[in-house]
């Protein structure tokens, strides 16, 4: 019999978490039992994208897309959709598929997106080789080996224009040019998968959904700059990827494309893997290289770069994982073709993980060039809940709020930085305006400053300085004259810490202070908090025309700031309340609100 | 405080000799012994110390260098939540709040029957799902604080 249709089945890390496993296992049993065991092939893939719905199964051919699917689903989608071929309406995710099942396209969320680095994350089984191969998987290592010189293959990339979508945008032909030029000798590829950045996970979709993709990228490399061993730097948080980085490896060698003579071409290149212990800084190449040496991740100043003397003194190449993912589909398709896609600053794509206040959160992919009001509003769906649109952060921890004002600007490298953000990883999050501008620059600053490896003074010490400022801030305790002194040491810190964590942890404040000053000086001069967050700042309110009287609320009270007679309105003191929000929480009337 | 004495393993004494000559084998080490134990036990440590011969300095800098490693035996349950950004923006730490109301402990540190025990950390890569909280492994997503006493009866049942 031949397959006819297949069911596959999102084992990302979220729908995973919500039982996706399960959810394979029976439809295995219940195709078996309708009879359809050889005609349907049910695989398990990496992520779909679209998290936030999960878990998710998608019906091949059609691209019948169903979303929050249960256990229970299974035998009706089963008995229903393959046996009999109807579309079951109630669990699409857009319900004019019930009618058309060839709708996918049209779902906005996909709509919008390219995808060059996610091409087989969501199609293929990752766990099996010869899913990738069959997508043109090793075909560019086929290439290089045989058809290329080291020389063309940097030519190649250089051409192409690709850079590092680590952070900093560092074009890799040019990188893995200078690594090829250092003297003969041991030399290593390490594949930067520490994601660091808290909120985003592009990387972990990727090597979780597509782990050949990276490993084909590193023989690449290490051909093309004569390195014979590679590192994959992974968190230790992520341990799904690191099993199906596992896997891959060793189906890899097996094949033959890893290890001694990769494919008869007497090239020989492996790959170990190495876990990340929790510390934002080893994502900075120094520092982990200190830790592959087993060492505290400390970063060291430059020079030497890496690529002169990097991991135990030798020349190294430190590319990130959606850097490495591209590389394969560029030495296929050409530079040529690349360059095609995205902007002249940044040609391709970039992954972001979108997440926040936005109502469609999830894993997407988009050329550069794409507005942010596209992403967040086309394929994000808008914000949540009717609210309204306040912010959005990109670069995380070292990156910039942008306004309101810069969403139809294209972003790419170039454009983000012209704005005090940067591009970053990819963490894209969106506030609303219940999020308080000062409240998330003291979350960044309260992250940066756990991160800092404390080795160099302007980032140890600004970094408290900056924390305690909008602390006070938040507290109302804050002057005019604390706004000028952070804007003195943020630039301080810019220019002065030794790596990028301490040169960019400013970052949310100087956007802060540049774009949403209103707010910040409400806190300081009416000691008024607008989206209520600033918890010290709130006033709880008890509205005397909706209060009953029914005397709840002051009993609830751990502080005993409620009094009044019963069935008569109650009034708060002020002084004595802690702002616990247990009152709010209790009336049944919604008699008491704060602001 | 009195250290617990752990039993080194058989799996852990294995792969002490398979890294021994490996250059960077510590940190390596170290996840092996965090994975078993679920912390770092001291006599354990030292033991790695005199079988890789590093000074037990070294080793002790790196483990309170690395968030991963902890120096403390977590509960039976041992409970992360996550306060990266997608998470605290929809209200990870409204969960931190709730469960520490519900346990009646602050956070890193153990209840006092030792079933429980809170952790912050910092984005577990389900932030689709966010909030989340991860407990032993497992990850409850899309979470409110209301839904925190539920959970906690789940595991308290087990035991
Ligand atoms: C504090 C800090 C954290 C970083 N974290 C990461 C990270 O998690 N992943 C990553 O790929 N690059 C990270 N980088 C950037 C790397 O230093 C490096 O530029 C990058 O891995 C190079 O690869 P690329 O050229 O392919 O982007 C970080 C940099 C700094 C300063
Ligand atoms: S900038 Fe911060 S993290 Fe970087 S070396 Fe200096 S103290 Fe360490
Ligand atoms: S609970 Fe509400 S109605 Fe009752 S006394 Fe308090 S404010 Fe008034
Ligand atoms: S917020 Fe808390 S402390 Fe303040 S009045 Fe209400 S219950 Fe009392
Ligand atoms: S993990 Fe399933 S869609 Fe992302
Ligand atoms: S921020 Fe919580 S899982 Fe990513």
């Amino acid at each position: 019999m031949a397959i006819e249709s297949h069911v596959l089945i999102c084992g990302g890390s979220a729908c995973s978490s919500s039982g996706s496993n399960n959810i394979t296992a029976e439809f295995k049993k219940e195709l078996e039992a309708a009879g359809l065991a050889g005609k349907v092939e049910v695989l398990q893939t990496g992520c779909l994208g679209f998290c936030e719905q999960g878990p998710i199964v998608k019906i091949m051919p059609q691209g019948t897309f169903y979303v929050h699917v249960k256990l229970e689903d299974v035998k009706e989608i089963v008995s229903e959709h393959l046996v009999k071929g109807r579309v079951v309406g109630r669990l699409c995710y857009d319900p004019a598929q019930a009618k058309d099942p060839h709708a996918e396209a049209n779902i906005p969320f996909y709509k919008k997106q390219f995808r060059i680095v996610l091409r087989n994350c969501g199609v293929i089984n990752p766990e099996k080789i010869e899913d990738y191969i069959a997508r043109d998987g090793y075909k560019a290592l086929e290439k290089v080996l045989f058809e290329m010189t080291p020389e063309q293959v940097v030519e190649e990339m250089k051409k192409s224009g690709l850079r590092g979508r680590g952070g900093a945008g560092f074009p890799t032909g040019v990188k893995w040019e200078s690594a090829a030029k250092q003297p003969k000798g041991q030399k290593y590829m390490i594949c930067n998968a520490d994601e660091g950045d808290p909120g985003a996970y592009m990387d972990r979709a990727t090597l979780e959904g597509d782990p050949h993709s990276v490993l084909e990228a590193m023989v690449i490399g290490g051909y093309a700059v004569g390195a014979d061993k590679g590192y994959i730097y992974i968190r230790a948080e992520y341990p799904l990827a690191i099993e199906r980085l596992q896997i891959a490896i060793g189906q890899a060698r097996e094949a033959g494309l890893l290890g001694d003579d990769i494919l008869g071409s007497g090239f020989n290149f492996d790959i170990e893997l190495r876990f990340g212990a929790g510390a934002f800084v080893c994502g900075e190449g120094t520092a982990l290289q200190h830790s592959i040496e087993g060492k505290r991740g400390m970063p060291r100043p430059k020079p030497p770069n890496s690529v002169v003397a990097g991991l135990w003194a030798r020349p190294t190449v430190i590319n990130n994982v959606e850097t490495l993912a591209t590389i394969p589909v560029i030495i296929n398709k050409g530079a040529d073709w690349f360059t095609k896609i995205g902007t002249p600053d940044t040609p391709g794509t970039k992954v972001f993980a979108l997440t926040g206040k936005v109502n469609n959160s999830g894993l997407i992919e988009v050329p550069m060039g794409t507005t942010l009001r596209e992403i967040i509003f086309d394929i994000g769906g808008g914000i949540r809940g009717g609210h309204k649109f306040k912010a959005a952060q990109t670069g995380g921890p070292s990156g910039g709020m942008i306004p309101e004002q810069f969403l139809d600007l294209p972003i790419d490298f170039g454009s983000l930085a012209k704005i005090d953000s940067i591009m970053g990883s990819g963490g894209l999050i969106v506030m609303d305006e219940t999020d308080c501008v000062v409240d998330i620059a003291k979350f960044y600053l309260d992250f940066t400053v756990e991160e800092s490896c404390g080795k160099c003074a302007p980032c140890r010490i600004g970094g408290r300085k900056l924390l305690n400022y909008l602390t006070k801030i938040s507290e109302g305790r804050g002057t005019l004259q604390d706004l000028e002194n952070m804007e003195r040491i943020s630039k301080a810190m810019c220019k002065a810490s030794l790596c990028g964590l301490g040169q960019s942890a400013a970052n949310p404040v100087l956007s802060m202070l540049k774009y949403f000053k209103d707010e910040v000086v409400e806190h300081v001069v009416d000691k008024k908090c607008r989206a209520g967050k600033c918890s010290k700042l709130i006033q709880y309110k008890i509205d005397p025309a909706k209060c009953k009287g029914c005397t709840m609320c002051a009993r609830k009270c751990p502080a005993g700031a409620i009094s009044g007679a019963l069935k008569n309105p109650h009034v708060i003191d002020t002084t004595k309340c802690v702002k616990c929000g247990a009152c709010e929480a209790t009336c049944k009337f919604g008699a008491i609100s704060h602001g | 405080m009195n250290e617990p004495i752990e039993k080194m393993t058989p799996e852990i004494s294995a792969f002490i000799e398979e890294w021994k000559s490996k250059p960077g084998n510590l940190i390596m080490v170290l996840h092996q012994v965090q994975q078993t134990y679920g912390y770092i036990p001291r006599n354990i440590a030292i033991e790695i110390s005199e079988r890789l011969s590093v000074p037990l300095a070294k080793i002790y800098g790196v483990v309170t260098f690395y968030n991963f490693f902890k120096l403390e035996k977590a509960g039976k349950y041992k409970i992360q939540v996550c306060l990266g950004t997608a998470c605290y923006i929809r209200g990870g730490d409204d969960l931190l709040k709730a469960l520490e109301k519900e346990l009646g402990i602050g956070l890193n540190s153990t209840t006092p029957d030792g079933l429980f025990s809170i952790e912050a950390v910092r984005c577990l890569g389900c932030c689709g799902l966010a909030p989340v909280i991860v407990v032993n492994g497992n990850v409850h997503g899309r979470l409110t604080s209301k839904d925190v006493p539920a959970i906690i009866e789940q595991y308290r049942k087990q035991g």
